[in-house]
């Protein structure tokens, strides 16, 4: 065989007829001159030729590539098939594509969140370090990682040699100022270790890092990100060797970081060295916990051995600072769990919600083949009479569920590529460091699970319905449903798998549901409709005395006060639900002296200014707020949380009662007053809370206003800037929201598992529903004449639909069954991520109980109704 | 490939495509002339069907041992002529090497047989 015969195999079965024509006018005319009779010539030479069309098959035969001539009239011949049914195509083509096009972009963030190295050398041996407390107490809510301090770091990098090296880093911010005129910002940096950029292995795109001598309390240099490079100096690279001015002090740039570098956070704007922004009392602290340590491993040598010499260090600090929050020991976690450890968990429900769907998606469609088979199956015994192999039957239907896939695989990737986008923009919490988008693996891995849905969805229906004996085919009739009944059995058992999955899909998106819906009911403490808040951040060099500092503020608030359409303003250091923050250990001298080494009471620290409590209507439980009289730094007066009151003096009277606070001050603090609880984030448990006076007048602190208006806040910012701005005109602000905003952040991520999931399991709901009114009214089809003998004998109308609709419901209600047993186990995965929510809740069991067999007996009413109003002559003369 | 008034004698696979290589030494012939001179040279032992001759043709053309072109029969009728190849004619001598080493090596084999028998 010839690629030439191949593609001209009609020229060469012309040729061929030519040649055995003129074969046989050579026989006849040998015939003749052997004297035989002009007819008797003609058919012996006929009869020596033999069968002529048979030469001509096996010449085709032979010029044919066989794989590919077969393949090529299977698509043909599964095409047809299809376009003879657009609907049931087009249905099972969207479902496959909607599944596709899901689990690919999910597949594409998990991928890229907790699959693809970090643009880091050897990402893999790059540790977080963190310190560790081992009461139980302190390892609740998640707090078991536990961020540095300075000086423990120091400790550790200089006392011990398991590893590599040690970096650190912590969250700074600046008020970034322009020297002509450029509008002043506030800039997310990072402070650093001058050896970081040298642990992670990071080159500089321009310039250099920085150097150990730079890395001191005080230090003027800056390394620029690409980001802030290219947005704020426009890429010129004459920017090296120059000053920017963070809070109005000179940085010289020594350097711009590559464009792939957006550790921590995309949101970096610029880094210094990790003391620049410090004292050098900071560097000395063992209880100051903000900062996160980066380590490199050192080949040959284990993870467990390096952690325990720095463990050893640790509990040492700790046995010298008994009265200090001093951790004993440390926790390591890879760089890149650290970086998805909010997204990982709800990542992994997502997928395993994908996979069901997937699976669900198969089903419908393996389930929907399974009935066309049934439809073309004497088609298929005839042709299995006529010689047709079973392998070739089966490669035929599998064809099919193989374009229906490819087809649903391509619109699904397409999907996925907005879906990807839209999520990688929408979901906050995903880390940004490695990148988001669609590679060649993920391309591989929706065809991997294009092939592996088409088989999953083909090969059943396929095997079942060209297994069955030629005779019993042949003589089965639509009178005699017994032949079928296999098959009945198949396509009831793929439901009833298919319902049960669904059923733990909707249990699932139902305790999501309800979670999310109790954590937006959440109070959050405070008044929290038509409030504006934003920040700012006084610098030490301008304002260098508090009495500046509170004459910017009082003077601020007095003008915000006095703008029409402000109902109230207050300035604290962080609002309710806006975050952890801070927070800080005390010690109460009433109370006895509390055993070395036990826990010490420890609170959030917040500052508030004298309106601030009444501006945001957190109640005043006992006492007294703020005056104008608390104010300067010999203040001594402080407010509590009520949490606080009930967690340390149960019983008490706190009002007058001191509490030492070494972090803030040498001097007692007296509880003035109490107030109600506020919780720092949705979802989490309320904590001890403090509250200082603002009048204390730190600069360098991030402060909040918060100005409550009568109708839309955000309406009201640009006047609430330029008053601002009129006071300083250098002085930027951050973080313009409406306070439900700031609150709204913190629960998106449970509204995008919940929205997600929810959307899933509705899909596979309506997915169940259609298969289940497939089956049905499959069933009916076969028992038509059935039906028309039992109505002609007088069966009661009431009798058929109740026959039919329990035939229908006994899938349904044995998946709801095995949905409801794997469903109760399933959830206990996702037990962590549910707020105020059981994992075995009865209202959402009862839920989905109600409404999957509501779906189920409206899905069963249409075939079941129908075949009760059958008119017995028509059906028993359909044949 | 039957045999007249013999018993079910399959030609030996390659044998065919010799043999026609063979019949195409003395000239170029078309099919129905291939299928007579073999019957004939053969005394009428070997008859050669339509349906392993033609398919043999089109095989030997594709490997290049043979060529084909369109000419006029004896009989003046419009006929497919094949033509021996160079390749063709190597081909030949290397097949019929092979039979020949075959058929004596075969008959060494027989050949004692029938002596010992004769031997009693």
């Amino acid at each position: 065989m010839s690629w030439f015969h191949v593609f001209h195999r009609k020229q060469s079965d012309a040729e061929l007829q030519q040649e055995i024509e003129s074969f046989l006018a050579e026989e006849i005319a040998e015939n003749t001159a052997r004297g035989m009779s002009p007819e008797e010539a003609r058919r012996q030479a006929r009869v020596k030729l033999g069968n002529a069309q048979k030469v001509r098959e096996n010449l085709w035969q032979q010029n044919t590539v066989l794989s590919l001539e077969k393949l090529g009239s299977d698509v043909k011949y599964a095409a047809r098939t299809l376009i003879r049914s657009p609907g049931f195509a087009l249905i099972a083509v969207a479902v496959m594509a909607l599944c596709i096009g899901a689990a690919t972009s999910l597949f594409t963030i998990v991928r890229s969140v907790l699959l693809r190295p970090l643009p880091f050398r050897d990402p893999g041996s790059l540790i977080m370090v963190y310190e560790h407390f081992r009461s139980a107490q302190s390892n609740q809510d998640g707090f078991n990682y536990n961020v540095v301090s300075p000086a423990d770091y120091y400790d550790w990098r200089s006392q011990t040699h398991g590893f590599d090296d040690m970096g650190i880093w912590h969250w700074w911010q600046f008020n970034l100022t322009g020297e002509r005129g450029e509008l002043p910002e506030v800039v997310t940096a990072v402070a650093g270790s001058w050896n970081l950029m040298h642990v992670l292995g990071v080159e500089p795109a321009l310039g250099r890092t920085f150097n150990e001598a730079e890395d001191h309390p005080g230090s003027d240099v800056v390394i620029l990100t690409w980001s802030a490079f290219q947005r704020r100096f426009a890429g010129n690279s004459s920017i090296v060797g120059r000053q920017i001015h963070l809070d109005g002090k000179p940085y010289t740039v020594v350097g711009v970081l590559p464009a792939s570098f957006t550790y921590p956070d995309a949101k970096v704007q610029v880094w210094v060295p990790y003391a620049a922004p410090t004292s050098p009392e900071f560097l000395q602290y063992h209880d100051h916990h903000q900062s996160r340590v980066i380590a490199r491993m050192r080949p040959g040598i284990s993870l467990a051995t390096a952690i325990s010499q720095v463990g050893a260090v640790q509990y040492r600090e700790h046995m010298e600072n008994l009265h200090a929050p001093v951790a004993e020991d440390v926790a390591p976690r890879t760089l890149i769990d650290d970086l998805a450890r909010n997204v990982k968990k709800p990542l992994i429900i997502l997928m395993c919600a994908v996979v069901c769907m997937l699976l669900i998606g198969c089903l419908n469609v393996a389930n929907l083949l399974v009935a066309r088979s049934a439809a073309r199956q004497k088609e298929v015994a005839v042709r299995t009479a006529l010689g047709a192999q079973r392998f070739t039957l089966i490669r035929q239907q599998m064809t099919e569920s193989m374009l229906i896939c490819l087809a649903g695989g391509g619109a699904g990737v397409l999907l996925s590529l907005s879906a990807t986008r839209w999520l990688a923009a929408a979901w906050k919490e995903l880390p940004s460091t490695q990148g988001i988008h669609v590679d060649g693996l993920v391309l591989a891995f929706a065809c991997g699970l294009v092939i592996l849905a088409a088989f999953a969805a083909g090969l059943l229906p396929a095997i079942s319905s060209t297994g069955a004996s030629v005779s019993a085919a042949l003589q089965s009739s639509s009178r005699t449903s017994g032949g079928s009944r296999p098959r009945t059995a198949l396509r009831k058992g793929l439901l009833t798998v298919e319902i049960a999955v669904t059923v733990v899909l909707l249990v699932g998106a139902g305790l999501l549901l309800k979670s999310f819906l109790r954590l937006q009911s959440t109070s959050v403490g405070c008044e929290t409709a038509n409030t504006l808040t934003l920040g700012y951040s006084l610098p030490a060099r301008k304002y260098d005395k508090p009495e500046k500092v509170n004459a910017f503020n009082e003077t601020l608030l007095e003008r915000l006060r006095a703008m029409p359409g402000v109902r109230a303003v207050a300035l604290g250091s962080v609002l309710p639900g806006a975050g952890y923050e801070g927070d800080n250990v005390f010690t109460i001298p009433q109370h006895p002296q509390l055993k070395p080494g036990a826990d010490l009471p420890f609170a959030l620290y917040r500052r508030a200014d004298p309106g601030y409590f009444s501006a945001l209507r957190i109640p005043l439980l006992m006492g007294r707020y703020f005056t104008q009289q608390d104010r300067g730094d010999k203040t001594d007066k402080i407010i509590v949380s009520s949490q606080l009151v009930r967690q340390y003096f149960p019983g008490e009277n706190p009002i007058g009662m001191h509490l030492h606070i070494p972090a803030v001050s040498s001097h007692d603090f007296e509880i003035i007053g109490v107030v109600g609880d506020t919780i720092y984030q949705v979802g989490k448990p309320t904590k001890a809370t403090f509250y200082f006076p603002v009048l204390l007048g730190g600069s360098d602190e991030g402060l909040t206003l918060a100005v409550r208006t009568d109708s839309d806040p955000l309406a009201i910012s640009i006047p609430v800037q330029k008053q601002i701005a009129s006071l300083d005109p250098e002085l930027p602000v951050s973080d313009v929201l409406s306070l439900d905003q700031v609150i709204g952040d913190s629960l998106l991520s449970a509204s995008f598992s919940a929205t997600i999931v929810l959307a899933f399991a509705v899909l596979s709901l309506v997915l169940a529903c259609v298969g289940l009114y497939g089956v049905l009214s499959y069933l009916m089809t076969l028992r038509m004449t059935e039906l028309g003998i039992r109505i002609a004998l007088g069966a009661q109308r009431q009798e058929l639909l109740r026959l039919m609709l329990f035939d229908g419901m006994r899938p349904a209600v044995f998946g709801l069954g095995f949905g409801l047993l794997a469903g109760a186990s399933a959830t206990q995965a996702i037990a962590s991520m549910l707020y105020g929510t059981k994992p075995l809740d009865p209202a959402v069991f009862a839920v989905v109980t109600g409404a999957l067999l509501l779906v189920a007996v409206l899905a069963c009413l249409v075939p079941a109704w129908r075949a009760s109003r059958l008119d017995p002559m028509e059906a028993l003369r359909a044949e | 490939m039957r045999k007249k008034g013999q018993a079910d004698a399959e030609m030996l696979k390659g044998t065919l495509d010799m043999m026609i290589l063979r019949t195409l030494v003395t000239g170029d012939a078309h099919g129905h002339t291939i299928a007579k001179v073999i019957e004939r040279t053969s005394e009428d032992v070997l008859e050669v069907e339509q349906g392993s001759l033609y398919p043999a043709l089109h095989r030997l053309e594709d490997r290049g041992w043979v060529s084909s072109y369109w000419g006029a029969s004896e009989n003046n009728r419009k006929a497919k002529f094949y033509r021996l190849t160079a390749r063709g004619r190597k081909q030949l001598v290397r097949e019929t090497t092979r039979w020949r080493q075959m058929t004596r090596a075969i008959g060494l084999v027989i050949g004692d047989e029938t002596q010992t028998e004769g031997g009693f």
